[in-house]
């Protein structure tokens, strides 16, 4: 297994033909993804070449779903324009709908979350997330999928680079997913939500959580793990140094008052026998133990 | 973004919410005028964007217009928690016969919004949420249907608001919606929302913040940045579309990925226990995500910003090549210096280069190989950090 992804999973692109979409499709294709199609609108009928394998372009989810069968959808398209691109997906059934966007309205994200809730069949991975991987199976977004191989430990982050990052210490352990949940205020997929399926993965032994200051997502966290999570997990959280009323970076990143604190939320993990790091390097060999006491 | 008392207010009025006349000034003497053409007893409140402004002494009340100048003159000015005031709230003095608070705010945790409201208002909501717990009524809001006036009756009713008001804070919750989402808010709060005693019920005090991200909805939103407040790197860095934030220590950050960065902070922060500068330890000097990309000029420009900090004595670039590999970042750097170098702008500080990632051997040979000046490579970014923070306390 793995989560959320499988080999036969089929990806479409809404936002194919930009840049940012045109050159990670062909990141996705080139680490064996299946890409059936892309969507955009007005540009129905037109196809795209990468290096030799051309991929259809479709003027809407629905066609390309028809068309296609497609299950997982990869959003590119600009923050203005991403609420309506993810009511078409979950319009259209798609199982899946992974959005990449950074820079979206909150107000956006909050109604197509709603949307993708009451539909009932549409889980949203993101947004300002890089997507997921499930390594040499199937790649939904932006991480890289040269830095590791596949494994057995299950990766959840906030942050995309941290991500990358763990995947490429451990990469002589290797993953059988790694979710990378995005650094919004709101987020379609939880920290708890990644938990549960790799606690149900029978492919995944173990579980890396990255957390970061803003919200008390993580704080959650650590008690869906102490009450459900029978795998040992590994936590890292980032911003002890975050100033209070700065956001760093992540819109959903920031301190407010004596709430969402990096402190609190190691303790929090800590409470819940989640071994924190004090940085990526020694969360990794965190890890690392208890992968080779196996 | 968050707004100051009286730029929540223009909004509240905009939108239907009651407040009481009010009008700013930034000299003792726009004080006075204000409070004549308001007449009566006004009150001069501080704008700033900080709680605690009554302790401060930055609201006072006044009986004239003379007074007011005065106790204008008194509060510009002041120092209020490190903010600085330098514009005051002339509004009309009302008496009050009852407080009550209410709010909508993003509900992270659930991905929807909250509607708070209680009838026991005046008092910091934090303080009362944690007393009193059962005082506060909380009603989740389905963002799709949002408020509509049951909605707002259903908040009101759950908060246990009397009779004699109910419909005027129905009303209020409906225009305090409109507020939340044709601003694109994500913080609307009256606190206190009051009755007078001749049964009106009006928002006394309020806070908004704005959704930076919804900017391009609201072009009149930039007007209420308050650049005079802002620390002037961090201005010169949005200027260059940099993500920067000012912090108080000695070791200049750059660093690819809003979560990497903030690590990477703390990482020096620790390793900066064992160093001293001026007798603290040593700790970092900013915040600063350059993006995936890591190009030449997105480099330079941002040692640039690091490099004309005064209180920068050492750098660290933490760089993981994972969509950008490591040998474009390391083209990058030496591209970085050769810009710089044609602005003329010196690198006059040590700088300690961790590259790891896709092609981290390769990254590492060019950097090695251009020689570049006051650089020097770790591998780790532990060691990387500790060696960054040696530097800062050495030099």
């Amino acid at each position: 297994m793995s989560i959320f992804l499988t080999e036969s999973s089929k990806i479409i692109v809404q936002g194919m033909t930009g840049s940012e979409g045109r050159r990670h499709t062909q990141r996705m294709l080139r680490s064996g993804t299946a890409v059936v199609g892309g969507v955009t609108p007005g540009k129905g009928g037109q196809a795209v070449d990468f290096e030799g394998t051309t991929v259809p372009v479709f003027g809407s989810v629905k066609e390309v779903v028809d068309a296609t069968g497609a299950d997982v959808s990869v959003v590119f398209v600009p923050p203005r324009f991403a609420k309506a691109a993810v009511v078409e997906a979950v319009d259209a059934g798609v199982p899946l709908v992974v959005v990449i966007t950074e820079g979206i309205p909150v107000h956006d994200t909050a109604e197509f979350f709603q949307y993708a809730e009451n539909s009932g069949t549409t889980r949203i991975i993101g947004p300002n997330c890089p997507g997921l991987i499930s390594p040499g199976r199937s790649n939904a977004g932006i991480i890289p999928a040269d830095i590791t191989k596949p494994g057995r430990i299950g990766l959840v982050s906030k942050s995309g680079t941290l991500t990358y990052q763990m995947m490429y210490e451990l990469r002589d352990i290797g993953f059988s997913t790694a979710v990378g949940i995005g650094g919004d205020p709101v987020i379609g997929t939880t920290h708890i939500d990644a938990l549960a399926a790799f606690e149900a993965d029978a492919e995944t032994d173990a579980i890396v959580m990255i957390g970061e200051i803003g919200g008390d997502a993580e704080e959650r966290a650590a008690d869906y793990v102490k009450a459900k999570v029978t795998k040992p997990v590994v936590g890292y959280v980032a911003g002890f140094t975050a100033p209070e009323g700065k956001t760093m970076g992540h819109a959903g990143a920031i301190v407010s008052g004596s709430s969402g604190t990096a402190a609190a939320k190691q303790e929090a993990l800590e409470a819940a026998d989640v071994r924190v790091g004090k940085t990526p390097s020694a969360t990794a060999q965190l890890m690392r133990e208890i992968m080779q006491a196996r | 973004m968050d707004l100051m008392e009286y730029q929540a207010k223009e909004l509240f009025a905009a939108h239907g919410v009651p407040v009481l006349r009010g009008e700013v000034a930034d000299t003792a003497a726009d004080a006075r005028g204000a409070a004549e053409r308001i007449g009566g007893p006004v009150v001069v409140k501080a704008q700033v964007k900080t709680g605690g402004r009554g302790k401060a002494g930055g609201v006072k009340l006044a009986g004239s217009p003379e007074e007011a100048a005065e106790k204008a003159e008194a509060i510009l000015g002041l120092d209020i928690k490190g903010h600085v005031v330098r514009r005051v709230l002339v509004t009309q003095a009302s008496d009050i016969e009852q407080e009550f608070y209410v709010s909508y705010l993003l509900d992270r945790a659930n991905r929807t919004y909250l509607a708070m409201a209680s009838v026991e208002g005046g008092m910091e909501i934090e303080q009362l949420a944690v007393e009193r717990p059962e005082a506060l009524a909380r009603v989740s809001i389905d963002a799709i249907t949002g408020v509509d006036a049951a909605k707002a009756a259903e908040i009101a009713d759950a908060a246990g608001f009397a009779p004699d008001v109910r419909d005027q804070v129905v009303d209020v919750l409906v225009a305090m919606w409109e507020v939340f989402t044709a601003e694109d808010a994500t913080l609307v709060e009256v606190n206190p929302l009051v009755k007078t005693p001749d049964g009106k019920v009006v928002a006394l005090d309020g806070k908004v913040s704005l959704d930076e991200n919804a900017g391009f909805r609201h072009p009149g939103h930039a007007a209420f940045e308050d650049s005079s407040a802002a620390d002037p790197l961090e201005t010169r860095a949005r200027e260059k579309d940099l993500n920067y934030v000012k912090l108080d220590g000695e070791v200049g950050i750059i660093g690819n990925g809003a979560g990497l960065v903030m690590s990477t902070l703390d990482v020096v922060a620790y390793a900066g226990e064992d160093f001293a500068v001026d007798g603290h330890s040593v700790k970092p000097a900013n915040f600063l995500d350059i993006g995936g990309g890591a190009s030449a000029e997105v480099m330079a420009n941002g040692l640039e910003i690091i490099l004309s900090d005064p209180a920068v004595r050492s750098v660290f670039v933490n760089v993981f090549g994972g969509i950008t590999a490591c040998d474009e970042v390391a083209n990058g750097i030496v591209q970085a210096f050769a810009l710089l170098d044609s602005r003329g702008d010196e690198i006059t500080h040590p700088l300690v280069v961790r590259l790891d990632g896709n092609n981290a051997e390769l990254g590492r040979r060019i950097l090695h190989d251009a020689a570049l000046p006051h650089l020097e490579q770790v591998d780790t970014m532990d060691g990387a950090a500790r060696r960054v923070a040696e530097l800062a306390a050495a030099k």
